[in-house]
């Protein structure tokens, strides 16, 4: 299977904007050439700012540039708009203006970097947030769609969390997104892997390797975190009784416990969370650290199996 | 859309009757920030009664001056100058911090006139370098004007918005520095010391005039001056006297962010504004 950018696919996307929307303008914080905007910035460079490792002055100068009807996009890693917290809170959700964020370098797929740079609290942090939107693609194709849809369909703030790993490409050309809505990449009525970014090609992995138990795992793509698609969470519930949830997060306030409070409050049935368990990241190849955090295609297997054959207390050994 | 050019004395007029909305407002709120309120109030008259091309009929106007209070505690005077604009009734002041009423605490964005929420400090003057960006974009020839507290500059994003202002030869950006030398905890310069402002932000490239921020025609000058810049920002510091025009209030950190306790001292506060 190939894979390819979400980073670049975003680059590309934003100056396929620039070109027919002149309103379209682009902020970075001194990483544009690893977040991909710098294909925008050079290509219409009266229209990116480049703000410097002034990441307060970027979310601060997106809100003006919002304010006076700019449709705006602002990127740098998602570790560092976290420090910018309250000016998202402040100036661009409490004024609820037209403001995308579209973080790269997300997740402990940074890999070497180690934990400075491996947030995993950063879709809980925003999804916390009235008026935010929060979406983790699973690949390119997806990436596309998401920038695309959202530079349609909304002018209230977003934010679109990227990797700098490639990811497999697991969606066709036709794909679309649709905000709050998630995908089924696979069937089945055993099992129910409901996962997003790099977890969803794993999940599918693991549900081959299940199939060979004997056990249908059903994995859905649960890309839009907020809104988040409660019809798809209870039906997956109702047809399978036993879920699990994978993402390259921690488990807190991340998919898992998004999904578990429509569980609970829908159709209650054991949910088992796979991510980061309250924990720091650590350097290390990024395709390694999966294993040692427990949330490689191993560790979806094992979970899957013992919850389906109700063995919960040893879903969490692996 | 032009204001009519008003005299000192009309200004001196429209400033007393928002000082008396100030006091009234955070009297029946029994809450707000009257100090920096009154410290700023003659900057906001000059700018909503003689600078600013707005117009309360049509307050979307794509051509209007936008301004930004980034100092939002001090809403109290922001809101009292819209509504004797026209924005709103001054009857609807009253309901200032109330439920039943849009006048948040601090500055709201759902306000008629408003263009910005704020009251978390270092924020709105970067929101204003954006808005100076979108005029450049668009070619237009309007002005943005920023209000700051000189407690406000301890933020550090402050200084990151004073760079890009530099940067991008934000001309059309004008930012008044309410330069009252009190905070919430006490004196400014005891809290964290600031020191010559005008030497700091003349070498972030900022053009830096000083004035009295309670002269009328010196406030009116410098604005005039800021206009003329052709390439660079312009910070005023207005030397101002928190709570200025309620003898008690003056120089005293205590009321930054409390009313009159007393019938009494709502009565006299009052009775100073209407005979100074």
């Amino acid at each position: 299977m190939k894979s390819e950018s979400l980073r670049e696919a975003y680059g590309d996307e934003l100056a396929r904007l620039g070109e027919t929307d002149r309103d379209v303008v682009v902020l970075d914080a001194d990483l544009s050439s690893s977040t991909k905007t710098a294909i925008f910035g050079k290509r219409f460079p009266d229209r990116f700012f480049n703000m410097g490792i002034s990441e307060q002055s970027m979310v601060l100068t997106a809100a003006g540039l919002a304010l006076s009807g700019k449709k705006v996009f602002a990127s740098t890693f998602a570790v560092f708009l976290s420090r910018t917290y309250e000016q998202i809170r402040q100036s661009i959700c409490y004024n609820n203006i037209n403001v995308k964020f579209v973080v790269t370098h997300a997740g402990i797929t940074v890999g070497e970097d180690g934990a400075t740079h491996q947030i995993v609290e950063d879709v809980g942090i925003m999804s916390g947030l009235p008026n935010m939107k929060v979406i983790v693609p699973v690949d390119s194709i997806e990436t596309r769609s998401v920038i695309n849809y959202l530079y349609e369909n909304v002018r209230t703030p977003s934010y679109t969390r990227l990797t700098r790993e490639k990811f497999p490409v697991l969606n066709d050309g036709d794909y679309n997104f649709i905000l709050g809505k998630a995908t089924t990449m696979r069937d089945g009525n055993d099992v129910a892997i409901i996962a997003n970014g790099a977890m969803v090609s794993f999940s599918l992995q693991a549900a081959m390797e299940l199939k060979t138990k004997g056990i249908d795992a059903r994995v859905i793509n649960m890309s839009s975190v907020k809104p988040i698609d409660r019809d798809a969470i209870i039906k997956a519930a109702r047809e399978t009784g036993h879920i699990i949830t994978a993402e390259e997060h921690s488990i807190y306030n991340g998919l898992g416990s998004r999904v578990a409070e429509v569980v609970t409050q829908e159709y209650p049935v054991y949910v088992h969370r796979i991510g980061m368990n309250d924990t720091f990241g650590k350097s290390g190849s990024a395709w390694e650290l999966f294993d040692y955090f427990h949330m490689g295609v191993s560790n979806i297997v094992h979970a899957s199996e013992s919850i389906f054959r109700e063995e919960k207390k040893n879903a969490n050994i692996s | 859309m032009n204001n009519v050019a008003l005299s000192v004395d009309e200004l001196r007029e429209i400033s007393k009757k928002a000082r008396l909305h100030i006091i009234e407002m955070v009297y029946g709120a029994k809450s707000g920030h009257p100090g920096g309120s009154l410290s700023i109030i003659d900057v906001l008259t000059v700018l909503y009664f003689r600078e600013m091309h707005v117009d309360p009929v049509n307050p979307s106007d794509p051509g209007r001056d936008l301004f930004v209070l980034s100092k939002g505690h001090a809403s109290p005077a922001l809101y009292s100058i819209l509504s004797l604009k026209g924005y709103f009734p001054e009857d609807l002041l009253t309901g200032f911090r109330k439920i039943s009423s849009k006048l948040e605490g601090h500055v709201h964005y759902g306000v008629p006139g408003v263009e910005a929420s704020t009251g978390s400090l270092g924020q709105g003057m970067g929101v204003g370098v954006g808005m100076a960006l979108a005029s450049k974009l668009d070619d237009k020839k309007n002005w943005i004007y920023v209000v700051i507290g000189d407690g406000e500059i301890e933020e550090g994003s402050i200084w990151e918005s004073f760079m890009a202002g530099y940067k991008y030869r934000l001309n059309n950006l004008i930012v008044i520095l309410d330069r009252n030398m009190i905070q919430l905890d006490g004196f400014t310069e005891d809290i964290m010391p600031m020191m010559e402002i005008k030497n700091k932000v003349e070498s972030f490239g900022w053009n830096v005039l000083e004035i009295d921020g309670h002269n009328y025609d010196e406030i009116i000058s410098a604005i005039e001056k800021a206009k003329k810049s052709k390439e660079y920002p312009t910070l005023i510091i207005a030397r101002t006297v928190k709570g200025k025009g309620v003898s008690y209030m003056e120089n005293n950190p205590k009321y930054h962010g409390s009313p009159p306790e007393s019938e009494d001292l709502y009565l006299k506060a009052l009775k100073e504004i209407r005979e100074n």
